[in-house]
């Protein structure tokens, strides 16, 4: 039981965890994918995917924990496979969270690096957008500057512009051009012209590099106008330098905007482009070929932009220099790119790309952005895959700590169990060993029982019988040890089952009365039992053991009591309960004897019964006793008062050298008490006495429609009632309890009481003469106080003038302290000698009334008469397979009376026992061929058992069964072996009891006068 | 011969019949039984026995002299003889009949076939002995006398 439960609780600390797990993970995992979904829709791919790949993870898992709580369900009974089963899963877990944290490092990093490339994206694209703007409004300014030229100096002769106001127009209007640091104009001189040229001029055309004269050329391209800032230009020959030369004839030939290669200025040594346009003498259609634009050239304007500051003035006014590194470069040549602008420090970060268009086909540029810094570490990513690593490896701990701790605490319970199964193991063999020994001994005290009793048979001298007697009821003590031993281990096995059976508790008690009143004489201890009118007559419930209770407790009483007395009080629970806010009398001196007692109301305090507020049903059928042993011996010490329920403790160890007895006996008695649904309890005083009581529960016998093993009861006592009914009794004795006690006893023979409690009393009593009063009892203590008073009541008793004088007995404790009384033999005086039992009541007043002269033959008699008186004309049927054996059986039973049928075979008594029958018992051999005597009872049981119920049901009719409505013949086995018959296997084929082969004539009448009133 | 003499020796007899341990208290018993209704119920169950015995051990012959000896049928029969000579107190039959079941138990055919020698030369022993008892009670009788007990 206890593994199932921890196993369920390791299952249930299993599961919780897992959800929990579980919980987190998916917790940690969705806000992800609405963080993810939200911020950034363009990784829509990477976190569709993503999510996806979660819920089908997510999927497996929920199934694989499907499937692991199903197999743990499943082979919940071999925790090995669990243990490797959590073990497996661990390792994979620890895996998967790592590779899981990996990922998500992964997932978070590159979504931090695809932002800060979108940044840099578009602070790039921004830059570009303005540095390309702010160039086009300047080349569209040199533009109109061209049209300004062809306008103003080759349309008009003359000219309308020279240097001086190309140089201040240009100057004025410098800031239209934020980007150009100078102007200038040169225009195509054919050498055909050069001398009218160079004489217009006043200066001769030079060339660039050397500033010298320029050689004789095809054509020439001086300057003729230049901003102040160029002005150094003036009368250098365009086509003399490289650059400009491809310039130049790139533009005339385009009619657009023509940028050169970047290069170093001439005066400031920075960076520059030129852009040159061409300026036309006519209109060109925009389809016109080169050749027509060549053809139609008038000069050239060129602005020099430079690049450098005009990128660094773009940055400052974007602020933005200090987190990103711009680099302008011009890749018109793909392999070299010429660098414009910017450190070329490499770094292999992350850079962007864009295209600038400034209007030139030919020219390509390009900027690049990268951020100065390197980009931080991605510290979110990293805490997060970091913390997710971290829990779920602690969670892989408490699984693994949890499943290891299920594990050890399973191997605890298994030791445990182990363990427990070991000891009940032993305690098995405890009880066994117990009831064999038992056994083992009871066989050859028997042998050495019978030969005592053989040994008494012959001729012996006195002590020799002494010490045979001696031996003989050393060996009955030792045999009724076992029997309690035996007892003992059967209770603790559980083996003991009540009865069901009817009985007379009141014939019950009279009989445990006789069994101590021996000894109870010899100790000159009084011994008394009173039992309420309100209890029943007829109980229903386990005689036997209910007697062996009462023999205990008065046992132990007896033992330790040697003067005062000894009660035994039975009354229902309900009147006990009745009675206790009621009872007020005190009880310290109106006790039995005189002697003070315990209080018993003590010993029952902590009964549950009384505690309830409804202790009984009072419609249920149910008897609730409550009976007491009160005595007024030693009293059990303080100390020992806890122990003694318990098996084999005795106060003191020299209690057991000098009162005898294994201590066993309270304790069996507190487990049939507890069987019997009752509760035991005492209160003691030190050298005061003891009142045990128990309670105990029977169901009313009368009343009862259920068919009960109905053991037929001594009735004498009633028999004999009749005879006295209706007679009136007094009783003398001035003592409450003691004659509450007689009162009980007479009354039980119908006779009608009257109690006083001196002479005087008694007297006028019997004098009044309305109702004759037909016998006066009076106690002992009484008669002895005063000799002559009693002396005296006897003569005016006889004086008495009506009808006969009453009969005058004396209430005697015991026959010894009478004996010396001699005053009683003087008159006409019968001794009852206490303890009062109503069977002994009876035949002592029968005797001394001459009412009817039917021996009582249970008292002093021998046992072989009384076997007579049973047995005499009892038609009786004796089986055995063995004819010697069943003439030797036959002629015993034939030697009391009996009248005898032998049978030798289990099947003729099956057939000899089928009601209807006149069989009154039978005695059934058990050992025997073809069918044993368990088997036969068996049998004969069944026929009877359907018998009655088709009689009650009305099946049959009565009067063809001789009016018996209930067949039940009493069986009893014979055998020769006492240990193989044991009660309960007779019981349990429906057997009565059991006789020993060869017949003992003690034995015989035990079991006999238990079915033959 | 003198029948006070005769009766002395019956009762010696009886005596030295306890004392050799070939009859028990139960034989006693038995005498106990007999009273005027029933004046012959000792002889009567002693020769039942007789008659019973001797069947029982021709027919324990037979059974262990077959080829396989059914130890059960065999039992049987042992029980029957114990619980006779138990009952008429033939006490040295009854124990050699409890070692011949153990011998059964044990399926000792050796065994077993030596108690039947032993159980037949016990009962032809008691038997002698009851025989001359009853002869001697007879005697008595036909004396005239009464049989002491």
């Amino acid at each position: 039981m206890s593994l199932l439960h921890v196993f369920g609780f390791g299952l249930k600390v299993g599961h919780l965890l897992w959800i929990l797990c579980c919980w987190i993970a998916s917790m940690i995992s969705m806000n992800w994918f609405i963080n993810g979904e939200f911020k950034n829709p363009k990784a829509g791919l990477l976190g569709d995917s993503g999510s996806k790949m979660w819920f089908k993870c997510w999927d497996e898992i929920s199934n694989f924990s499907f499937k692991i709580h199903h197999q743990y369900y499943q082979y919940i009974g071999s925790k090995k496979v669990c243990k490797s089963l959590w073990r497996k899963l661990l390792f994979p877990w620890v895996i998967g969270w790592t590779l899981a944290s990996v990922w998500i490092f992964y997932y978070m990093s590159s979504h931090a690096t695809e932002k800060s490339k979108e940044t840099l994206a578009s602070m790039c694209e921004e830059r570009a957008r303005m540095l390309q703007d702010q160039f086009n409004v300047s080349m569209n300014h040199i533009q109109a500057m061209s049209i300004l030229i062809s306008t103003f100096h080759h349309g008009k002769t003359p000219s309308a512009i020279d240097q001086g106001t190309f140089a201040r127009y240009t100057e004025q209007t410098d800031f239209e051009r934020p980007l150009t640091s100078g102007v200038a104009y040169a225009v195509r001189v054919l050498h055909s012209e050069r001398e009218q040229f160079e004489r217009q001029q006043g200066w001769t055309i030079k060339r660039m590099d050397t500033l010298e004269t320029s050689p004789i050329q095809e054509e020439y391209a001086p300057v003729i106008f230049a901003q102040d800032i160029v002005s150094h230009v003036v009368s250098l020959d365009m086509l003399s330098g490289k650059e400009d030369r491809e310039n130049v004839l790139r533009a005339r030939r385009s009619g657009k905007g023509v940028l050169t290669a970047p290069f170093r200025l001439l005066k400031t040594n920075r960076l520059g482009v030129i852009l040159t346009f061409a300026v036309y003498k006519r209109d060109l259609p925009s389809n016109a070929t080169p050749n027509e634009r060549i053809e139609a050239t008038d000069g050239y304007l060129g602005g020099v932009f430079d690049i450098e500051s005009l990128v660094e003035k773009l940055l400052q006014q974007l602020s933005s220099e200090q987190t990103t590194l711009v680099n302008v470069f011009d890749t018109s040549n793909q392999s070299c790119p010429v660098s414009m602008y910017g450190s070329n420090s490499s770094n292999d970060g992350l850079e962007h790309v864009s295209h600038l268009n400034f209007g030139d086909p030919f020219r390509k540029h390009e900027m690049r952005c990268r951020f100065k810094q390197k980009p931080p570490l991605p510290w979110v990513a990293i805490t997060t895959s970091i913390g997710i690593l971290v829990i779920a490896l602690l969670v892989g701990h408490i699984f693994h700590a949890t499943v290891n701790r299920i594990a050890k605490v399973e191997d605890d319970c298994h030791k445990m169990m182990e363990l427990t199964k070991q000891a009940e193991a032993a305690d098995i063999a405890k009880s066994q060993f117990l009831a064999t020994v038992s056994h083992e001994i009871r066989t050859p005290m028997n042998g050495v029982l019978g030969m005592l009793d053989m040994l008494m048979d012959t001729d012996l001298d006195v002590t020799q019988l002494d010490y045979v007697r001696t031996a003989q009821a050393s060996g009955k003590a030792l045999v009724a040890l076992i029997n309690e031993v035996l007892d003992q281990a059967k209770i603790e096995s559980g083996k003991l089952e009540l009865e069901e059976v009817q009985f007379d508790l009141r014939a019950i008690l009279d009989d445990v009365l006789s069994l101590f009143s021996g000894k109870s004489q010899d100790k000159g201890v009084e011994l008394a039992v009173y039992i309420s009118d309100r209890v029943p007559k007829m109980l229903i419930g386990d005689p036997g053991r209910f007697r062996q209770i009462i023999t205990n407790l008065m046992g132990n009483s007896i033992k330790f009591t040697e003067r005062g007395h000894i009660l035994v009080t039975v009354h229902l629970v309900e009147e006990v309960i009745d009675s206790i806010e009621v009872e007020t009398e005190s009880s310290s001196k109106d006790t039995l004897s005189g002697f003070p007692v315990a209080d018993r109301r003590q010993s029952w305090k902590g009964f549950r019964t009384f505690g309830q507020e409804e202790p009984v049903h009072p419609f249920s059928d149910s008897i609730n006793l409550i009976v007491s042993v009160e005595d007024t011996g030693l009293g059990i010490p303080l100390d020992d008062q806890s122990r003694v329920f318990t098996p084999f403790m005795q106060v003191g160890p020299s209690i057991a050298r000098t009162h005898g007895g294994t201590g066993i006996g309270l304790s069996i008695s507190k487990c049939l008490v507890g069987l019997m649904k009752g509760e035991i309890g005492f209160v003691s005083i030190p050298k005061v006495g003891s009142t045990f009581t128990f309670t105990a529960v029977f169901s009313s016998g009368s009343s009862s429609s259920k068919v009960h093993k109905s053991q037929q009861i001594n009735s004498q006592s009633n028999t004999v009632s009749s005879e006295f009914h209706g007679m009136r009794a007094l009783v003398l004795d001035p003592r409450p309890v003691r004659a509450k006690v007689s009162r009980y006893h007479i009354q039980r023979l119908g006779i009608h009481v009257e109690i006083v409690s001196d002479w005087k009393q008694a007297l006028s009593i019997i004098n009044r003469g309305n109702n004759a009063i037909h016998m006066v009892l009076i106690e002992q203590e009484v008669w002895d106080r005063d000799l002559s008073c009693s002396g005296l009541f006897i003569n005016k008793l006889e004086k008495i003038g009506h009808g006969t004088p009453p009969k005058v007995f004396l209430l005697c404790n015991s026959i010894n302290s009478s004996r010396g009384n001699t005053t009683t033999g003087a008159c006409d005086l019968t001794i009852i000698s206490k303890p009062l039992r109503a069977s002994m009541l009876a035949a002592s007043l029968q005797r001394a009334m001459g009412i009817g002269n039917k021996g009582n033959p249970r008292n002093g008699e021998l046992p072989s008469l009384s076997l007579r008186n049973l047995l005499l004309g009892r038609k009786i049927l004796i089986v055995d397979d063995n004819n010697v054996n069943l003439k030797v059986a036959a002629g015993a039973l034939k030697k009391y009376g009996a009248d005898v049928v032998s049978a030798t075979r289990g099947i003729e008594a099956i057939e000899l026992l089928t009601p209807p029958h006149q069989f009154d018992a039978c005695f059934m051999d058990i050992q025997m061929p073809e069918m044993d005597g368990f088997e036969a009872t068996g049998r004969i049981r069944d026929v009877e058992q359907n018998i009655n119920n088709r009689v009650q049901f009305g099946g049959l009719p009565v009067d063809a069964y001789n009016n018996v409505s209930n067949w039940h013949v009493p069986i009893l086995a014979m055998t020769a072996d006492v240990i193989q018959a044991t009660h309960e296997q007779c019981q349990q084929s429906g057997m009565d009891g059991y006789v020993s082969k060869p017949f003992e004539a003690e034995q015989l009448y035990l079991e006999v006068s238990r079915f033959f009133q | 011969m003198d029948l006070v003499q005769l009766q002395r020796q019956l009762v010696d007899y009886k005596t030295s019949l306890y004392n050799e341990g070939f009859l028990d208290e139960q034989f006693t018993q038995l005498q106990e039984l007999q009273d005027e209704n029933n004046p012959d119920f000792v002889v009567e169950v002693v020769s039942l026995f007789f008659e019973d015995s001797e069947r029982l051990l021709n027919e324990l012959t037979k059974a262990l002299e077959q080829q396989s000896v059914d130890f059960k049928r065999v039992d049987a029969h042992v029980h029957q003889l114990k619980g006779s000579s138990s009952s008429i107190g033939a006490q040295r039959v009854q124990k050699v009949c409890i070692a011949f079941r153990n011998y059964c138990e044990e399926q000792n055919i050796e065994g077993c076939v030596k108690c039947l020698q032993q159980v037949r030369h016990e009962y032809s022993l008691v038997k002698t002995k009851l025989e001359s008892m009853f002869q001697l009670q007879q005697q008595i009788l036909s004396a005239g006398g009464s049989i002491p007990m």
